[in-house]
């Protein structure tokens, strides 16, 4: 059964600017792509528990202590940034002018 | 032809001064230098880093301070593994540019235990792809036959051990990104028990399925790797804790009463009859040498590869929405901040990565989560339920792979899905989290390597390496291809 996919929504919710063509071609191949994936809805998974992580896992705790060495000063954080401002990461204003 | 250099023979050779990590390290990067501009494994070669290591392992082994398996060996590291100071990319122009200020701790225990890191490999951008071919400093090429690819994701840390520029490399698998490039040029390559080797400190793809393992020239050199990167990691919420198996103890134990099962369903007409042939042959020999072979079927393989490219993808769309343009990484500029950010990431992602985010984004978006991700979660289980029925009759689950061996550079990469297929064998040990190992077992018509796929329930470690080492003594795999330098 073929997916119908608003692939420009898609690509809007995941913050990717595309041109016409490209969104044309990703939502060809999205569309492909899920309709051979669409397959896992064929089968029976009547009172099957989801699997979402191979361990069996319990909450992992360490000590609330400092490990020195795995902790950045916060210049070196700052230096990997495209923009900063004091000690701040600077980007473009988040809210329309009115 | 004399035997390959190894790191166990290296490591020999060193304890009793017949060779030195100088001269060994040397001969890595002059491998190196002679193969690069052919196969272009490397993004990041680091010739004075490692010669400074080199020679610091010289003078400690010389002082009796000895570091175990590794000490003096040159060993690579895929581009998607953070190295302090080394700039690490993930083959993306998004982190073009980027050093990171720490290293992953697998970066750690390898320097704790005094390897020598010769440098950052090539890959599909952020370990996205079957082939090495979708990375924006261009593809690698296979050194068996430079017109075609060398598997992937990790493809250029196989091609490094394969033409010898090192004797090891670390890889990450995600849907078999470190087994299919491994079975595609010819060594040996290992995924280990989820949890097994801390994540910390590797980019992320899919979060609930990356796995960092080794590739190695021998079975018994991955069991060296995995030994030195393996263990507990607190800065890793996913890290097993308690103590490591115990892997070297199947080693040389031969196969005498071991359970192998054979998967119905890897025994696929689409599989190339060079391919089905090898294995055939192989799981014959090993029957001959004493293992116990009956054929297992496991209905829930059929639709593994659909359950992944919906996992991993939303996985995928979640982890990567980190590069924002923010924090780290580049970024264009825009009017606001969502411009910003969709511009940057635009201009950042190639094609396949984009295609990935798009997918899991969909997968995940309300209206469709039931459907496509939460039914894939459910598949995953009955993987996992299928192999651990299959785990109470049989020691290892054996089959190829790769369904076929390695293609030409841009035969797959018009069809996303068509190079989906490619992971086919190797995806529900991603899905199951158990480990798995491909070995070479010979070469097709064409001369290119066939691999070998064991697999084994979670910690089976010991065993995976016992009847990996059995296989490799049956098929006695020697060749190299052309290309290779020597390490002798």
């Amino acid at each position: 059964m073929p997916i119908d996919i608003d692939i420009a929504h898609v690509a809007r919710l995941a913050r990717i600017e595309l041109s016409d063509a490209e969104l044309a071609e990703h939502g060809r191949h999205c569309a492909d792509i899920l309709e051979h994936a669409a397959k896992v809805q064929a089968l029976d998974t009547e009172g099957i528990q989801p699997t979402s992580h191979p361990l069996p896992l319990v909450n992992a705790f360490r000590d609330d202590v400092v490990t020195p060495g795995r902790v950045l000063a916060r210049d070196v954080v700052l230096d990997q940034a495209p923009a900063v401002e004091d000690v701040y990461f600077r980007v473009p204003p988040a809210l329309e002018d009115e | 032809m004399s035997a390959r250099q190894t790191i166990r023979r290296a490591a020999a050779a060193m304890r009793d001064g017949s060779l030195t990590s100088v001269e060994l390290t040397r001969a890595a990067l002059k491998a190196a230098s002679m193969t690069e501009s052919q196969v272009h494994a490397y993004l990041t070669l680091d010739t004075e880093g490692a010669l400074q290591a080199a020679e610091m392992a010289d003078s400690e082994l010389g002082a009796g301070d000895d570091r175990g398996p590794l000490h003096g060996i040159p060993i690579a590291l895929k581009d998607n593994m953070v190295t302090k100071g080394i700039e690490t990319t993930c083959s993306s122009r998004i982190l073009s540019g980027y050093v990171p200020p720490y290293s992953a701790t697998v970066v750690e225990r390898l320097e704790e235990g005094g390897a020598v890191i010769t440098g950052k490999t090539n890959l599909d951008e952020f370990a996205m792809g079957s082939s090495t071919e979708h990375s924006a400093f261009g593809p690698t090429r296979n050194p068996w036959d430079t017109d075609r690819v060398p598997g992937g994701s990790s493809g250029g840390s196989a091609v490094t051990v394969a033409v010898g520029s090192a004797l090891g490399a670390l890889g990450s698998d995600t849907g078999g990104s470190v087994r299919q490039p491994a079975s595609l040029t010819g060594v040996v390559g290992m995924k280990p028990t989820y949890g097994l080797v801390s994540r910390y400190g590797l980019i992320p793809f899919a979060s609930s399925l990356d796995q960092i393992g080794p590739f190695t020239r021998t079975v018994a050199d991955a069991v060296d790797v995995l030994s030195v990167i393996a263990g507990h990691d607190p800065h890793d919420a996913t890290s097993i804790p308690g103590s490591v198996p115990n892997l070297d103890a199947g080693l040389g134990r031969g196969l005498d009463g071991v359970k192998v099962g054979v998967v119905s369903e890897m025994q696929r007409d689409e599989t190339e009859p060079a391919v089905r042939g090898a294995v055939a042959n192989i799981i014959e020999q090993m029957e001959a040498n004493g293992a116990k072979v009956q054929e297992v079927s496991l209905p829930s393989f059929e639709y593994a590869l659909s359950a992944y490219y919906l996992i991993a993808p939303a996985e995928a769309s979640a982890n990567l929405a980190r590069f924002d343009g923010v924090r780290y990484g580049n970024r264009v500029d825009g009017a606001n901040v969502a411009d910003m950010m969709s511009k940057t990431r635009a201009d950042g992602f190639g094609a396949e990565v984009i295609r990935r985010i798009l997918l899991g984004t969909y997968a995940l978006s309300a209206g469709h989560f039931d459907a496509f991700y939460g039914q894939a979660l459910k598949v995953r289980s009955l993987v996992r339920r299928d192999l651990d029925a299959a785990y109470e009759d049989v020691d290892v689950l054996v089959g190829p792979t790769s369904p076929t061996t390695a293609f030409e550079l841009g035969a797959k990469t018009a069809d996303p899905l068509t190079m989906y297929l490619t992971d086919v064998f190797t995806i529900p040990a991603n899905l199951s989290g158990h480990p798995a190992i491909s070995v070479p077992v010979g070469l097709d018509e064409a001369g290119l390597p066939i691999g070998f796929q064991v697999m084994a329930p979670a910690l089976g470690e010991p065993t995976l390496f016992q009847v990996a080492e059995a296989v490799e003594s049956i098929a006695a795999f020697d060749q190299e291809p052309e290309l290779a330098g020597s390490l002798a």
